[in-house]
């Protein structure tokens, strides 16, 4: 609309021929970019309709509470309940969101508020280093240094949800630490420095009143951090063992909802491959409820 | 700055030139998706030339693409190198996947040859494939190289796989418990072993709902060289000395023993092609089933003939 | 008090000692491990040789790269150019926004899933290259984008102004004026999305096949560096190859993050001395 609006400025502005051409050159180019930011809604679109396609049938042939609370998972016996998958992938998200969190709110605090310049010069790139490591090295060095030390330290394969957890908690770090730091350097210096000027010490005013104003900020970078840890593959496949079954406890095997579809996907046929796609739906579901969270999260913090 | 400028727009050149293409790009592909089969025809030459198959032309570039069983691909990758070795314009692609995959994979026209490490399914066989057995081969019930348990009775190997026998005492090992070491489903080697050893019934696979699941021979093959406690089954061509192979009552696994049929955990190695096979498919399998191709199978496999 | 916050100052001094702590102990575990077994002979050479040599992999990973970057950029690129110079607020960029969003939110195995489904089987580009590169396009796209919108809302408006004021076209200020200024961003932005590529598996090892040979060209299927990795790791058939392919991976992570960082303030140095 206002676009146009400049276009008519400029027809009124212009001669009439020359301007012709610049104006369909302009418009052309405008649409240009308008189809390439358009790609994005293409791609969620295309990717979602595929995967629904693809795992609503079969979610319906196994019937929605069979699949989703079934406990079983045989496909070899038309069983295909995703129920201890979803446990799975919520113990393990929940796992790393005990270790991660505390650690990456706390090393936030530290970057934001305490660290020397040439110390902070030391740990941001590192935080950035620990984002940019690839999930199968994680997942490497989880197989061949934390899977026999848990097995070492609590007895049991070492294949576990504690192992899978610890994984998940170091690979959200570098979320939870970059988000929650300018969370806390978003909050007006006046906050601190009120809270300083009534008598209150520097660590106690941070987490009086900085770490409170900033509460939706670091929310929004804890559930990041989940979405994270729900979507990871790779790494949690090396070490989680992988047994498609409730765990009774953090040193039992696990499979998580990614793991189940990295998994079986080469080797499914009919009802099983659309069974592994309707996994693909529940965490398309699961990963979409976050997102709108967040998003409502970031825009009202915006808005504020 | 001068020049960071330029160069500024020069790249900026360059990314329009791309993005035109790459949105021209897209919309090509968009209507290649309505006119599917005519696309596939770049990767299938070989339809198009005469019946030549011993000797084809030089110059024409032949790509076979085989996928499916990880228990076959080792097998299959070896008889790649040499076949190529042979006809040096012919590219064999040998991925891995899974015995379903491989099916599942042919049917669909994403590969010339499937291969799986089982006798096709019920539903499997509905699709009219082509099979050729091509080798056959043992699983090793095996355990790590430290563990004092050297033989196990079919009996027990089955209590230990039902989760019955949890404790290696009981078989005449140590006082530990027992880690069990098992396959993902649709694998063709759980499907043999379950179906060799009974370990299946109308309501599916009577494995133990705890057994640790891994991905592959190779997956189980590094779980049992890292753990003591642990049983698994894995292709007796990928044993080496990382694991120790059990013997089942009595018998150890090798390739004369199942030759002669007295190791009972054997199951055969099958490539699957559609009706109209194409060329290059066609001689790769007939050159691994020549005695050339026959005498590769040797080397760890049980031979066809 | 003087108790607790004693605790929550030596809590902050342990996260971070943690943080950093596990960084340097898996780099260093891997470098350790790994770096004597590396080779010319293991780089430069495929996997028949006797050092099990991972250069088509490499090839493969270039391909990838390459192919991914140069699709990806121009379209992440131009998206942003319309949401930050074009768009106004309204239903349309708010849609676009939530897309761009949720895009980098769903996990790579249904990416993979997608890929596998659309552009291996439905457009029948079978496992290969091409197929591999589409599907991480579209993944890394919300990177690109973001990291671009930030750049050219760095540009000061006062460019803008300017630019108009001397009669230049919209078309003629962007180009020539607020691009070449937020170059630097969409430089980093771009070597982040190559480590990013480098590093992804579950979308790949799906769309892109596992065949550890050297490429002919687009259409042939590759094993990338990470599916390398993960198939070494799992499949355990030699851990002093998986430990040097580990090695190969970490360097190529570090030169990805130091030249992004490097870039950045290399182009921001030479703009303001300019």
């Amino acid at each position: 609309m206002i676009l146009e609006n400049d276009r008519i400025e400029q027809r009124v502005l212009k001669p009439m021929k020359k301007m012709k051409w610049s104006d369909i050159f302009e418009w052309l180019i405008e649409r240009v970019f308008f189809i390439c930011a358009m790609f994005a809604v293409f791609s969620v679109a295309a990717i979602t309709i595929f995967i629904f396609i693809k795992g609503l049938p079969a979610i319906s042939e196994i019937g929605l509470l069979n699949f989703t609370l079934g406990s079983k998972w045989k496909p070899s016996a038309n069983l295909f309940g995703i129920l201890p998958m979803i446990a799975g992938s919520i113990f393990a998200t929940i796992g790393a969101i005990a270790i991660g969190v505390p650690v990456g709110i706390f090393t936030a605090v530290y970057l934001a508020e305490i660290a020397p310049p040439n110390v902070a010069k030391f740990v941001r790139p590192a935080v950035e280093l620990l984002a940019g490591i690839p999930s199968v090295l994680y997942g490497f060095f989880g197989l061949v240094v934390i899977v026999p030390l848990v097995s070492d330290v609590f007895g049991g394969a070492g294949y576990s949800l504690l192992t899978a957890s610890f994984i998940l908690g170091v690979m959200i770090l570098p979320t939870i630490i970059s988000l929650s730091e300018a969370a806390l350097r978003a909050v007006p210096v006046e906050y601190k420095e009120g809270a300083l000027a009534l008598g209150s010490s520097h660590i106690n005013a941070v987490f009086t009143v900085l770490i409170p104003a900033a509460r939706s900020g670091i929310v929004a970078a804890i559930i990041l951090g989940v979405g994270r840890a729900i979507g990871e593959t790779m790494a949690v496949m090396l070490v989680a063992g992988n047994t498609p079954r409730v765990p009774g406890s953090v040193l039992d095997p696990i499979r998580t909802m990614t793991t189940n579809i990295a998994m079986e996907m080469n080797y499914a046929v009919d009802l099983h491959f659309d069974a592994l796609f309707g996994t693909g739906v529940v965490l398309f579901v699961f990963i979409m409820i976050l997102n709108l969270v967040t998003y409502f999260f970031v825009h009202r913090n915006v808005a504020k | 700055m001068k020049t960071l400028k330029s160069a500024g727009i020069l790249a900026m050149i360059l990314l329009m030139v791309f993005a035109l293409t790459a949105c021209g790009g897209s919309t090509e592909n968009a209507s290649a998706s309505t006119s599917t089969p005519a696309a596939s025809s770049e990767s299938t030459p070989a339809e198009t030339t005469p019946a030549e198959t011993s000797e084809p032309a030089a110059a024409e570039e032949i790509t076979v693409n085989v996928s499916g069983s990880t228990s076959v691909l080792p097998l299959a990758q070896e008889e790649a190198d040499a076949f190529e070795a042979k006809y040096p314009n012919v590219r064999v692609n040998v991925n891995g996947g899974g015995s379903s995959q491989g099916v599942k994979d042919v049917v669909e026209g994403i590969s010339d040859i499937g291969n799986t490490s089982r006798n096709l399914k019920d539903s499997e066989k509905e699709f009219n494939l082509n099979e050729h057995v091509i080798a056959y081969d043992g699983i090793a019930v095996s355990v790590h190289p430290s563990n004092p348990v050297t033989s196990l009775s079919k009996e027990q190997v089955q209590g230990i796989f039902k989760g019955e026998i949890t404790n290696w005492k009981d078989v005449g090992g140590n006082d530990e418990e027992i880690v069990v070491i098992s396959r993902e489903d649709g694998s063709g080697t759980r499907g043999a072993f379950e179906e060799i050893l009974k370990l299946e019934d109308e309501s599916g696979s009577l494995v133990s709902e705890t057994a640790l699941i891994f991905n592959g021979n190779g997956g189980v093959k590094a779980a049992l060289a890292s753990k003591e406690t642990a049983i698994g089954y894995l292709s007796l061509g990928v044993v080496d000395e990382s694991v120790k192979p059990l013997e089942i009552d009595g018998v150890a696994p090798s390739v004369e023993t199942i030759k002669a049929g007295d190791y009972p955990v054997s199951r055969p190695f099958l490539m699957n092609t559609p009706q109209e096979t194409t060329e290059g498919a066609q001689m790769f399998i007939d050159f691994i089933l020549s005695d050339e191709g026959q005498a590769i199978v040797e080397d760890g496999y049980i031979t066809v003939k | 008090m003087k108790m607790k916050e004693r605790i929550l100052k030596s809590l902050i001094y342990i996260s971070t000692i943690v943080t950093v702590g596990v960084l340097l102990w898996i780099i260093g575990y891997i470098l350790v491990k790994g770096v004597a077994h590396i080779s010319w002979g293991f780089l430069s050479t495929d996997q028949t040789s006797d050092y099990n040599g991972i250069l088509p992999i490499i090839i493969s990973t270039l391909y990838l790269v390459f192919l991914g970057v140069v699709v990806a950029t121009p379209i992440g690129v131009f998206a942003a150019i319309y949401l930050t110079e074009y768009a106004k607020q309204g239903r349309i960029v708010k849609v676009i926004r939530f897309a761009t969003e949720s895009l980098g939110a769903i996990p790579s195995i249904v990416f993979g899933l997608f890929g596998l489904i659309f552009f291996v089987v439905i457009l029948r580009l079978q496992r290969s290259l091409v197929a591999g590169a589409l599907t991480v396009t579209i993944m890394v796209l919300p990177t690109i984008i973001r990291a671009t919108e930030e750049a050219l809302k760095s540009v000061p408006r006062e460019y803008r102004e300017g630019s108009f004021a001397l009669g230049a076209s919209k078309f003629r200020t962007i180009f020539k004026v607020i691009l070449p200024s937020a170059i630097p961003g969409i430089l980093s932005a771009t070597i982040l999305t190559i480590g990013r590529i480098v590093g992804e598996s579950a979308a790949v090892f799906l769309t892109a096949g596992m065949v550890p040979r050297m490429p002919r060209g687009i259409f042939d299927p590759g094993r990338t560096l990470s599916v390398h990795m993960y198939i070494l790791a799992s499949e355990g058939i030699s851990f002093d190859e998986a430990y040097a392919t580990a090695v190969v991976l970490v360097a190529i992570v570090l030169m990805v993050n130091f030249t992004a960082n490097k870039v950045v303030n290399l182009l921001k140095r030479g703009r303001m001395a300019s």
